[in-house]
């Protein structure tokens, strides 16, 4: 194939309103920020979804792999005690 | 860990009805059924902008063009949310398109009819939207994440788009006879080409085995198809329009309508490109492609300066 490209992947993150999270939304082709960020605009949010963008090129997102979920997140499933309901508070206190 | 088998896991998250996502083991087959059907349904977007573009410098009203240039916008944005859930299993943006523009992908059968007047309008959205609605409701609870996820997305802004067109039908069907002769003419058209883009009947249906046993689809064509039409037949009575279909009557035992298959010999026609617009379809992709290729060029150069220039700084 020629030069003719659809240029790089980009990944797309909107922000619903001020205060929120940032939410993975899809993902895009552009040659360059500016042009990834206008398309975001075009492709993402044509009907108010959002008040702020990310675009970041898909080829900075390391990712954790499924094969190891389970060795991976393992360390935190035998820690019960960092759960608030771990601990028995007395009822006269009220609500802690 | 002992040996696992991953066939036997993925088998078991299907039967959960887990979602299988794109770094997850699948087999072949299924990467190769989802490539087929996503980028299909993709082209099927972008080739479906053009009969609607056809009419956008002729819409009667500026309300009209502002709601045309709207829906047509939509569905470039559908064909790239497709596009890119397809990249996610391993092919890639050239290679779909490459496949398109020489004629060896194929795009939903629909397309290839033309829009003759501004009655063809309305129907597309009502009846041609209405009907991928069908379908698409289905595939937002498709097996693979990023095709149902795309599906989310595109069912909210479909909606629109097969409002506006009833909306438009109305108006020719209460408006003046020859208004509502072009309704009825264009529903005459598009009625059958319809019907079609549920695919062939299941016993003749190739891929369908598959893909509901992948939960890919979760419907025959036949289901869909029975649903639409009992769906559409209140909606065309109330326009006071005939469907072009004798035998077309409610049967109380099954709580549906009968009605005249299709044309099977014609839509194997037009899916081998024996349409009455595939060649004008193509030739339209290609021209603006190899018309855009300028701009693409000079987009890459630019974007390779620039990455010069920050390295070098």
């Amino acid at each position: 194939m020629s030069n003719d490209s659809q240029g790089p992947l980009w990944e797309v993150f909107v922000q619903k309103k001020a205060g929120q999270p940032f939410v993975h939304c899809g993902n895009l082709h552009a040659y360059d920020k500016e042009m990834a960020l206008q398309n975001a605009r075009d492709l993402y949010t044509r009907r108010g979804e959002g008040m702020a963008l990310w675009v970041v090129p898909s080829s900075a997102i390391v990712s954790s792999s499924p094969e190891d979920m389970g060795s991976f997140f393992e360390p935190s499933n035998d820690k019960i005690y960092r759960h608030p309901t771990f601990y028995q508070i007395p009822d006269g206190v009220g609500h802690m | 860990m002992g040996v696992v088998n991953f066939e036997d896991l993925f088998e078991a998250k299907l039967a959960k009805n887990d979602i299988i996502e794109p770094k997850d083991w699948m087999p072949d087959n299924y990467r190769k059924h989802l490539i087929r059907q996503i980028s299909q349904h993709a082209h099927s977007e972008i080739v479906g902008m053009l009969p609607e573009g056809n009419w956008i410098t002729r819409a009667p009203s500026l309300r009209a063009k502002l709601v045309l240039l709207a829906k047509v916008q939509d569905e470039g944005g559908h064909g790239l949310y497709l596009y890119t859930a397809a990249e996610s299993l391993g092919t890639s943006r050239d290679e779909m398109l490459d496949a398109l523009l020489t004629g060896k992908a194929k795009y939903s059968s629909i397309f290839n009819y033309p829009t003759l007047t501004w009655a063809d309008v309305g129907a597309v959205g009502w009846l041609v939207d209405g009907a991928a609605i069908m379908n698409q409701v289905m595939l937002q609870r498709t097996s693979y994440g990023p095709y149902a996820r795309a599906m989310v997305r595109i069912c909210k802004e479909e909606s629109f788009h097969q409002r506006q067109g009833y909306e438009l039908m109305t108006h020719l069907a209460f408006g003046t006879p020859a208004q509502k002769e072009m309704a009825q003419d264009a529903l005459n058209r598009w009625w059958y080409p319809t019907l079609m883009m549920f695919g062939p009947p299941d016993i003749e249906s190739p891929n369908s085995e598959n893909a509901l046993k992948w939960r890919i689809k979760r419907e025959t064509n036949d289901e869909l198809r029975q649903r639409f039409v009992n769906q559409t037949m209140p909606q065309i009575e109330y326009l006071g329009l005939v469907v072009p279909d004798k035998n077309l009557k409610w049967n109380e035992a099954k709580k549906g309508y009968d009605f005249s298959e299709p044309d099977w010999t014609e839509f194997k026609a037009v899916i081998k490109g024996n349409g009455p617009c595939n060649k004008e379809r193509l030739a339209s992709r290609n021209k603006s492609h190899s018309e855009g290729a300028w701009v693409r060029e000079a987009a890459a150069a630019y974007a390779k300066k620039q990455n010069e220039n920050y390295q070098a700084a």
